[in-house]
């Protein structure tokens, strides 16, 4: 009994793992490996760092949509809503600013 | 059912660890709210990262400073450690309250971050041979900044597992320990995390 | 350059030198002031010495984990504080009255004036003052023994007062900022301000910031974690829900404030280019920066005060709290919308008009869950029958005041007035405007409330009244002509200025200011003659105003483990639910062993280290900022192997203090609201008010 959770929990982490690696050799080669527009390579490495962080909060954090753990997901979502507030305010307002120097 | 549910965010020791179960609850919950914390510390430098993206002021920028061979090197590094700590919670889950597993996987883990500060240290040497030094420019002051917050972190998680080490050591695995090793574990994912919007955000973005 | 053991400290840097070297009222003022902390500083120690109470102040207070002295430790840290910050406000108003083409102070004097009064009422005064309260209340009234990280609320508020030690050794050694509480750069950049003035800010700015962001972890843990069986979260008290929304955006708001002052101190140590004019660096960003966390700020000190007044408003009306689900949401919504407002300290930096636009609108939002509350107070307070006493004095006074303050906020939330008004006197009326009537009046309100709860007796009601109106009045006299002289177009923070139309009302904010500080004089001889008429004020039954929450049914100081046994939650308003039913005061059905936080001495150890530490910095003595560094370091580690951290309170011994008690109590003559402010009142109510 004890065997297999211990061995379903380890599947969980190779799995991580593995995932992560895929999503890291896509995003650097995207930059390094082929010839793509400067915006298509930005949003690749977009896509795989953002898939990347949730595959990493899924597996290794343990973080999931299950019912008991709500409380800790209204946390992280409040936190990447604040975040998103103040880093995205701050890219918004620095760049309008940088703007109009021009 | 009642085994399996979660009393906090993470790995979960479970029932059969008793009161270092049922302790952690709060201890852990506190622990990722700090980090929650920590996170909009780090939102608020990659910001000031990406605003301050062109402030090279005529001095050398990412195309001429960044070794990417160096940065995915580091990388595998970080995320083979997270892994390897991964296996030492399952242990210190699992394992019967046997340390001698647990030590050795937190004695790889440690390696593998020295190895990757090892990287990152020798990375900031070549950069500042070439003239990339933190008071030539605000975009390489922010770059430091940043970066080097992230290695102080990883610093500070390094001299946190010596600690560790010689908390099982003299302590034993007692109700505290787990619990820290638990937070430890938190902790080192959460870099892991960081570093992925550092290489996606400072190093690729910078070189694409 | 900087000595190897001394750094940049020299002879010339103590206080009195300049006194010596040029005297003047100016440098007497600086001299005195400086005097003052020495003099107070060794009277303390002399005191302590003398009466042998240093024992017993280590023991008891200094290294004690329980939430209700660190809180009351908290509180009288504030009010030290405050004494300071309310001797510069009468010191700037008395300069500035003399200010037509002179005054009696010199510019830079005024400056570190207005820049320390700035920093040390906001993050010295308003922090601690709730942090003390809610550290005292809110384990009370969510049924808790203490906090769920005990030496970590130790930790905090070392970290903290060794910030306000380091702005009271600027008095003595050095000088401060000069740049405002925001500190702007670049200003105060290496480049134009080179002395020691920025970095005590910095450091102390850090500290605090460090320890601030600790205690709202643990006010968030602690209610999300130790509430008692049954008390959901839609049957907390309206302070702890007010508590917790500010512990929430305390950890969400200070990290900005500590990774701009800290990109400041890279700036100014390391020579980075952050915020510098040259190579790159961008000022905009540190208003940016600072704004992020300032704002939030702004009602992380103004919620609690709003609890206080949920509170009081439902005591002193003896109804239930009107509208409870619309106060709770209208807080969340100030929580969650305060972080979106930032920009409005800055619309006149140059950003386009969208961006304004879309930051007036979010700050014209904010105003609404405010109006929610105070028309539920309003409603709360509607045919209640209501007692006057001193807390509700504040009250009246927040609600008319702060009314004022609120709309002279939302109209600047148009960017177009906004233009016109920034940067005058206009804006000082303003935030004063708010923080007095709100913040501290709330604070002040909240302390005369609850301050039998911590020491058994009641403050004198007629000098407490008599306090409570001289706020009021000191407060219209002192700031209200500031709007006036703000729209004839007086910058603020200006040394001197050279239009006579301004005099005559600066004479009169002259005067509100002495009465401002008549009103703290007649607070601390109202603590005087409580503290000596005590037997006669004491209410040891410990419900002396017909409390509705839990902390009213325990014993005035209440015992060091709060409550003899968990209490059982069914309702909202628990004790007075249970006094509505009769048998408020019954022993436990069972009561069991518990375990209580040792004392520990590494809250002190911490703050001597981190003031050691900050100060190493600021005059750039690195030996020993590096020791205090590792001290703390190696205090943490070392607290890490202590593993006796608590003690047991055994079952019998907890039953035998409660059944003393509870026979007490039953030996006490209940009173009538008609005679609460009488000798009478020994803190049991009588049932004479229907609800």
């Amino acid at each position: 009994m004890k065997n297999t959770a211990w061995q379903r929990e380890l599947k969980h982490y190779l799995i991580g793992g593995l995932l992560s690696l895929i999503l890291t050799v896509v995003a650097f080669a995207a930059v390094l490996g082929v010839d793509l527009s400067r915006a298509a390579t930005l949003a690749i490495v977009a896509v795989a760092g953002v898939a990347q962080l949730i595959i990493q909060v899924r597996y290794f954090l343990h973080i999931d949509l299950s019912r008991q753990k709500r409380e800790d997901l209204h946390l992280i979502l409040f936190s990447l809503l604040l975040l998103t507030l103040m880093a995205g305010g701050t890219i918004w307002i620095m760049g309008d600013l940088a703007g109009r120097m021009y | 059912m009642t085994q399996d549910t979660p009393l906090h965010p993470g790995l979960n020791l479970g029932a059969p660890h008793g009161e270092a179960h049922t302790r952690s609850e709060p201890v852990i919950f506190g622990f990722w709210v700090f980090l929650m914390s920590d996170l909009i510390l780090f939102g608020i430098l990659f910001a000031t990262y990406v605003a301050m993206r062109n402030g090279t002021a005529g001095g050398p920028g990412p195309l001429e400073l960044f070794d990417l061979t160096s940065v995915a090197i580091q990388t595998g590094l970080l995320l083979l450690s997270s892994l390897t700590y991964g296996f030492a919670s399952l242990l210190l889950k699992h394992g019967n309250g046997q340390r001698r597993g647990l030590m050795i996987w937190l004695i790889i883990t440690a390696a593998l971050g020295l190895a990757f500060l090892g990287f990152e240290l020798t990375d900031f040497h070549s950069m500042a041979q070439d003239g990339g030094v933190p008071s030539r420019s605000g975009w390489l002051s922010a770059y430091y900044a940043l970066v080097g917050l992230h290695g102080l972190h990883i610093t500070l998680g390094l001299l946190w597992i010596g600690v560790m080490l010689v908390q099982i050591g003299v302590l034993g695995l007692n109700c505290r320990v787990k619990t820290r090793l638990l937070m430890l574990g938190l902790y080192w994912h959460f870099l892991d995390l960081v570093w992925i919007g550092i290489f996606s955000i400072v190093f690729l973005a910078g070189v694409a | 350059m900087s000595d190897p053991i001394f750094g940049r400290l020299e002879w010339s840097s103590f206080f009195v030198h300049e006194f010596i070297a040029a005297p003047s009222i100016d440098s007497a003022v600086a001299a005195g002031a400086g005097l003052a902390v020495v003099v107070g500083g060794i009277a303390l120690l002399g005191v302590l010495l003398r009466y042998r109470l240093w024992g017993r102040l280590w023991r008891d207070w200094l290294t004690s984990a329980d939430h209700k002295k660190i809180g009351i430790m908290y509180i009288v840290l504030a009010l030290v504080m405050m004494a300071r910050g309310v001797l510069e406000g009468v010191a700037m108003r008395t300069h500035q009255a003399t200010a037509l083409d002179g005054g009696i102070l010199s510019a830079e004097h005024f400056a570190q004036l207005f820049s320390t009064h700035g920093t040390i009422m906001i993050l010295f005064v308003a922090m601690p003052l709730l942090i003390g309260l809610i550290n005292y209340v809110v384990p009370l009234q969510i049924g808790a023994r203490d906090m769920v990280f005990p030496v970590m609320n130790q930790v905090s508020l070392g970290l903290t007062t060794a910030a306000a030690a380091l702005i009271m050794v600027s008095l003595v050694v050095g000088h401060f900022e000069t740049g405002g509480w925001s500190a702007y750069p670049p200003y105060t950049g290496a480049d134009f301000n080179p002395g020691v003035g920025p970095d005590y800010w910095i450091w102390a700015i850090v500290l605090s910031g460090i320890g601030t962001t600790l205690t709202g972890i643990n006010f968030a843990v602690t209610i999300y974690k130790s509430r008692a069986p049954g008390m959901h979260f839609m049957r907390m008290p309206m302070f702890t829900w007010t508590a917790l929304c500010t512990a929430i955006m305390i950890v969400y708001a200070m990290p900005p404030l500590t990774a701009g002052s800290l990109m400041l101190a890279l700036d100014r140590y390391l020579d980075f280019h952050f915020f510098t004019n040259d190579l790159g660096g961008n000022m905009m960003n540190y208003a940016n920066i600072f704004w992020m966390f300032g704002h939030p700020e702004v009602y992380i000190v103004v919620l609690p005060a709003f609890g206080v007044f949920s509170e009081i408003s439902a005591t002193y009306a003896a109804k239930r709290l009107y509208g409870y689900a619309s106060l709770v949401f209208a807080t969340m919504a100030i929580a969650a919308v305060s972080f979106t407002v930032w920009l409005h300290h800055f619309f006149t930096m140059g950003q386009s008009a969208s961006v304004n636009i879309a930051f007036g609108i979010a700050t014209m939002i904010i105003a609404v869950p405010t109006g929610v509350k105070i028309y539920d107070w309003m409603a709360t307070l509607y045919r209640g029958r209501i007692r006057l006493t001193a807390p509700m004095i504040y009250m009246l006074g927040f609600f008319i005041l702060f009314v004022i303050g609120g709309l002279s906020g939302v109209i600047q939330a148009n960017p177009t007035v906004d233009f016109q008004v920034h940067n005058t006197l206009f804006l000082v009326a303003h935030f004063h405007n708010v923080l007095i009537p709100g913040t501290l009046f709330g604070m002040l309100a909240g302390i005369q409330y609850w301050f039998p709860k911590a020491f058994g007796f009641r403050l004198d009601e007629r000098l407490s009244r008599r306090a409570a109106w001289l706020w009021i009045i000191g407060f219209c006299f002192a700031f209200l002509p500031l709007y006036w002289l703000g729209l004839l177009g007086m910058p603020r923070r200006s040394a001197s200025f050279s239009d006579p139309a301004f005099v005559p009302w600066m004479y009169v904010a002259l005067a509100g200011a002495l009465v401002l500080l008549s009103a703290f004089f007649t607070m601390l001889q109202m603590g005087w003659v409580s503290v000596r008429d005590r037997k006669r004020l004491a209410v040891p039954a410990g419900d002396p105003w017909d409390g509705r929450t839990l902390e009213w049914s325990v014993s005035s100081p209440p015992p060091e483990w709060n409550f003899a046994a968990t209490p059982q939650v069914y309702s909202r308003d628990a004790f007075a639910v249970e006094k509505e039913a009769g048998h408020p005061y019954l022993p436990a059905q069972r009561y069991a062993d518990i375990k209580m936080p040792n004392a520990t001495s590494m809250g002190m150890a911490v703050c001597i280290a981190a003031t050691l530490m900050g100060f190493g910095l600021v005059w750039h003595i690195w030996w020993l900022a590096i020791a205090g560094l590792l001290g703390m370091a190696a205090s943490m580690i070392a607290r890490g192997f202590v593993t006796q951290t608590e003690h047991t309170i055994s079952a019998a011994e907890l039953e035998q203090a409660h059944r003393d008690w509870l026979d007490d109590v039953a030996n006490t003559r209940a009173v009538t609201r008609d005679e609460e402010t009488s000798p009478g009142n020994r803190g049991l109510a009588a049932a004479d008010v229907v609800p």
